[in-house]
């Protein structure tokens, strides 16, 4: 036996021992489900609830860790606390309560009644004996079983430990893994379940999004009024000073117009500003790559950007990165003292990423800074991540991932190449059956009817080799367009990838 | 002089040809949109072509492109560029061949007649015009290098004008100094900067931009 082995064999033990615990808890569920359910105890199911999840959450560890097999969280996203109405009474229902405690419980207590996940988890834990539990038992326990045996020397006795250790190095990992295989049938999430997380998740992120939106909007409009819409109704008034003078002092009149001008420049400055806030125009005119060239010449430090995008991501997209790209410039430059930094632009997939290295003095915390989390929200509305690695000392390594950001380039077949693949699926049935094999079978039981078999109308010593060759080219044409046609998909697999 | 105007804004692009005709140039072809522009150049050979960068039918930097491509194919014809903003990626684009006649500067300089004309005529000699904004963010992305960094608050100022494409005359004229104390400010720029002067006032310019340009492109 090998190490592999014994360390499978452990945590085959393993496995079974939690399986002996699970039964346990099963047990303190089911009791807590029958004082809920027929004696009116409520307050005994949200404990039992917890401990199940407690204990079923062990189970998914030991899967993800010992079996190789990741299992996620299945639950519904917890209640809201309950809010006091205007009166400071909390309603639930038709009953107002003076303190939030019982509305917050009774919310408890239908999220984990209703969670089918609650009821899959004391399904899991009750079946798991009989399944997967079985399963890693086996070789378990039958190489337990031969050491009192092996201390009373009874030699028939031992064959079957001596066979479960025999086989072991194959049975027993592959036990371990089929035991975390069987648990994901009943610990991950449904289908539904794994909707509804999505949903929650995506309801949250709009919220993120729509508050931003807002933010910026009220910023820019800010912004508008107090500087260039100021400005202009300046210019206007001067204007109009200068029209009245313009008759009696034509110099103050001059001064004037002089200032009206001076006064626009400085509003179409502002204006230009507020613009450069709202979507840079080397952005819209150069895409992504050339837009962060453009902030990595303005930045004071010594920049070196790379740049591989085989397309354009969507403008909504493009402008979430360019933006958390020149926030993270901003923080290079003001908190780490660096003179140098790297910026990786690359594609993986679909997958947009971005690096940004910087050889300062390291110690950057995304939970103290508020520009940090606001790239964090800002690239969550794309479903998109923020990886901050930065030891004190430096140097200080920021990755950005937007799934999905870019369309996936699936290369066009060829014209000539789907003309092959339409007429081999198209034809390749003619010479195979009618021609090959049914003229085949024609042939063997000596048919006097030749129909419109090719080969029959042949002459004799030529009928035969027709045949053959109907059937080779039928083959060939028909294997021709399977590997075409998996080509294709493999090309749209990697582009996808 | 023969000019070539492509702004696809109507009262923008009449305003110019009624300012550049004022001012004594023939207008031979006022278009808006990029693939006009690079025809018109290439047929009318003009002494400049006055081009703003975002035009139809993209709406992107398609009269730059246009622009960069017919120097290409036509060395050294003079372009000056207008844009509602300036940025150092696109001058560097600009100046990337080391030959002059080219000019780019923020469509607000157009208010200022005068100066906006003579950049114009500047840049049809073989010159060049930059917008103080570009020389700005240049010096701006400069000021960590060594020899910037020594330069007189005086010699600095001297430094911007000549970035910005003009002569010796004109930047005397601009600071109130003697054509003796231009000359004089300039020799120690030169020799601070580490570059081989030069009496043309076109390549001398040129020495300038790449030296401030110098900064590794990113």
């Amino acid at each position: 036996m090998n190490r592999r082995t014994l360390t499978a064999l452990g945590h085959a033990a393993g496995l079974l021992a939690m399986t002996a615990i699970g039964q346990l808890v099963a047990l303190v569920m089911l009791v807590a489900v029958a004082l809920t359910f027929f004696v009116g105890m409520v307050f005994a199911f949200p404990p039992a609830v917890r401990l199940t999840r407690a204990t079923t959450a062990a189970h998914r560890r030991l899967a993800a860790r010992w079996s190789g097999v990741t299992i996620d969280e299945p639950y519904r996203p917890a209640p809201a606390p309950p809010r006091p109405q205007r009166d400071g009474w909390y309603r639930d229902g038709r009953n107002l309560y003076k303190t939030p405690r019982v509305p917050a419980f009774n919310r408890r207590l239908s999220w984990m009644v209703n969670d089918p996940a609650t009821w899959r988890d004391l399904a899991y834990l009750m079946l798991n004996p009989w399944s997967g539990g079985l399963i890693v038992a086996i070789p378990v326990l039958l190489v337990a079983a031969g050491i009192p045996e092996l201390l009373d020397g009874d030699l028939l006795g031992l064959l079957p430990a001596v066979v479960a250790a025999a086989t072991a190095p194959a049975v027993v990992p592959w036990s371990v893994r089929v035991h975390g295989q069987i648990a994901h049938g009943l610990l991950a999430p449904t289908e539904k379940a794994r909707l509804a997380q999505r949903v929650s998740h995506l309801a949250k992120t709009r919220i993120d999004a729509v508050d931003s939106q807002a933010a910026e909007l009220r910023r820019i409009e800010r912004d508008l009024h107090d500087g260039a819409q100021a400005r202009i109704v300046a210019i206007g008034m001067t204007i109009g000073a200068a029209e009245q003078l313009v008759d009696s002092d034509p110099a103050a009149a001059k001064a004037l117009l002089a200032k009206a001008s001076e006064a626009s420049a400085t509003a179409l400055r502002e204006l230009r500003q507020v613009v450069r806030g709202i979507h840079p125009p080397v952005l819209a005119e150069r895409g992504l790559g050339d837009a962060v060239r453009a902030l990595a010449l303005d930045t004071p430090l010594n920049a070196h950007v790379t740049v591989d995008l085989p397309v354009r991501p969507d403008a909504p997209v493009e402008s979430a990165a360019y933006f958390a790209v020149s926030e993270l410039l901003t923080n290079v430059v003001k908190h780490s003292g660096a003179t140098e930094v790297w910026i990786d632009i690359s594609h993986q997939g679909t997958t947009l990423r971005i690096t940004v290295t910087d050889d300062g003095r390291g110690g950057a915390d995304p939970g103290r800074g508020t520009g940090l989390r606001g790239i964090e929200r800002r690239l969550a509305a794309f479903d998109g991540v923020l990886a901050i690695n930065s030891p004190v000392g430096g140097p200080t390594t920021a990755v950005m991932e937007l799934t999905r950001a870019l369309e996936s380039v699936v290369p066009p077949i060829p014209r000539w190449k789907s003309a092959i693949l339409g007429l081999c699926w198209g034809l390749c049935w003619l010479p195979l059956f009618p021609q090959g094999l049914v003229a085949m079978v024609m042939k063997l039981v000596n048919a006097p009817e030749r129909s419109w078999f090719l080969a029959l109308y042949m002459p004799e010593p030529l009928q035969w080799p027709t045949i053959i060759g109907m059937i080779l080219l039928g083959s060939a044409m028909l294997a021709g367009a399977v590997a075409l046609t998996n080509q294709a998909k493999r090309a749209k697999v990697d582009a996808c990838a | 002089m023969r000019v070539v105007i492509a702004e696809d804004l109507h009262l923008l692009r009449e305003g110019l040809v009624a300012l550049l005709k004022a001012h004594g140039f023939e207008v031979v072809a006022a278009v808006e949109s990029g693939p006009d522009l690079l025809a018109a150049m290439l047929r009318e050979r003009p002494d400049v072509a006055v081009v703003d960068v975002r035009l139809p039918p993209t709406f992107t930097d398609e009269g730059l492109q246009a622009a960069l491509d017919a120097r290409r194919r036509i060395p050294g014809l003079p372009v000056l560029v207008l844009s509602q903003h300036v940025e150092q990626l696109y001058a560097r684009e600009l100046l990337a061949g080391g030959s002059g006649g080219v000019g780019y500067l923020l469509k607000d300089r157009v208010f200022n007649a005068g100066q906006f004309v003579d950049a114009v005529r500047r840049v049809a000699e073989g010159g060049t015009a930059m917008d103080p904004e570009v020389i700005a963010k240049l010096l701006a992305s400069n000021a960590r290098n060594e020899p910037v960094g020594r330069l007189t608050p005086r010699e600095r100022e001297v430094l911007e004008l000549m970035a910005e494409g003009r002569s010796n005359a004109a930047i005397g004229q601009r600071l109130f100094l003697s054509d003796s104390a231009v000359g004089k400010h300039t020799a120690n720029i030169f020799a601070k900067l580490g570059l081989a002067p030069s009496d043309d006032d076109n390549r001398r310019v040129l020495a300038v931009l790449t030296f401030l340009n110098g900064k590794e492109a990113p």
